[in-house]
């Protein structure tokens, strides 16, 4: 578990050395992310521990932003000032989002279908 | 905390409140609390367990006289997580490999049209609508998990914690909402569902896409991951056209 743990943290800390070395505008976690995938795909396996401890970080990945969510108290100015601009953006894009995003897969998926000897 | 107390629970809180344990076991207590709640309800995505505990742990803020930076003393351990937790999403995108190769250029499609909607659609109406320039960099990464997000709003302008609450908001919004506007629509394929569900609401929407059935919630952990990669790349430059 130590184990998984520490590459983790270690691809972690390459992504953010690189992100800064190379003046990416990409968080650093992300970076880590692309390099353990391209190591897994290199060896062609994901460690047992590292797969239990993932598993494990990602079912409870939600508890992880009640922290900054508490945050919010800092910004009630902002949100009282500006919260027409912001529900109105949530809304719109939510929907307009799902609506776009299920479009598009649909009509691909399907032509794929269709050309599919 | 009132002088209605006893002196000695007085000092037990005192001291109490200057330590890291305090806040991070309300965090964690908050949080479980909130996801029993949420199965209470028969797991409606309506009934967050996150949104109740940031109402609950910020009531509590409040009537102690607690600021938000002795808070984030004890809640930082759990804050931390969030960028392993990032790495970690390499391990679900490695073991879907082969269902991304089967439906590569729907993916390939439905990420790149959904990530440019969301973040274009959110800047377009908030800008209208006379937003700030921090509200509009911490819109711009909504529909990326939430430490992509904040990540993100960071490196542009925005306001982390912002972002944290737009993202969860957008998270259940899409929860809600899903299968009865893509419905409307006549689209009740699980895996364009799914798909939709996890770039639009990240991983409040993939819970909600796992209820639907496997396959929707395989290909919303799919776009979770995705999403979080695209938004990462496109988030940037396009909310400087806004500026």
């Amino acid at each position: 578990m130590v184990h998984a743990i520490a590459t983790l943290l270690i691809f972690q800390l390459a992504g953010e050395t690189l992100a800064r070395l190379a003046g990416l505008p990409v968080p650093g976690p992300v970076l880590g992310l692309i390099l353990l995938l391209l190591v897994f795909a290199l060896r062609g396996a994901v460690p047992e521990a590292l797969h239990r401890v993932s598993s494990a970080i990602l079912r409870h990945l939600s508890l992880l932003f009640v922290p900054a969510g508490v945050g919010l108290v800092l910004q009630v100015a902002r949100i009282r000032a500006e919260w027409e601009a912001i529900g109105a953006a949530l809304v719109g894009s939510t929907a307009l989002t799902l609506l776009v995003t299920a479009a598009v897969f649909r009509l691909l998926a399907r032509r794929q279908l269709r050309n599919a000897p | 905390m009132t002088s209605s107390m006893p002196a000695r629970l007085d000092d037990i809180w005192v001291y109490l409140s200057a330590q890291p344990l305090l806040w991070l076991a309300a965090t964690l207590a908050a949080y479980l609390l909130g996801d029993w709640l949420y199965r209470r309800s028969g797991e409606r995505a309506a009934v967050n367990a996150v949104a109740i505990a940031i109402m609950l742990l910020i009531g509590l803020l409040e009537l102690t006289g607690t600021g938000y930076a002795q808070y984030f003393e004890g809640a930082q351990f759990v804050h931390f997580m969030l960028g392993p937790a990032v790495v970690a999403l390499a391990v679900p995108l490695y073991h879907n490999r082969k269902a991304i190769r089967q439906a590569l250029l729907p993916i390939a499609a439905a990420l790149a049209a959904g990530a440019l909607t969301a973040v274009v659609s959110a800047l377009v109406i908030a800008h209208a609508l006379g937003a700030s320039s921090e509200t509009l960099a911490s819109l711009a990464p909504k529909s990326a998990t939430a430490p992509i997000a904040m990540g993100v709003a960071e490196r542009i302008g925005g306001l982390p914690s912002l972002t944290a609450g737009l993202v969860i908001l957008t998270g259940i919004l899409g929860a809600v909402f899903a299968t009865p506007l893509l419905g409307a629509f006549g689209i009740r394929e699980p895996k364009a569902t799914g798909f939709a569900l996890g770039l639009t609401s990240h991983g409040i929407g993939t819970a909600r896409a796992f209820q639907v059935d496997e396959s929707a919630g395989a290909f919303a952990a799919i776009a979770l991951a995705l999403t979080g990669l695209a938004l990462a790349l496109l988030a940037p430059p396009l909310t400087v056209l806004f500026r």
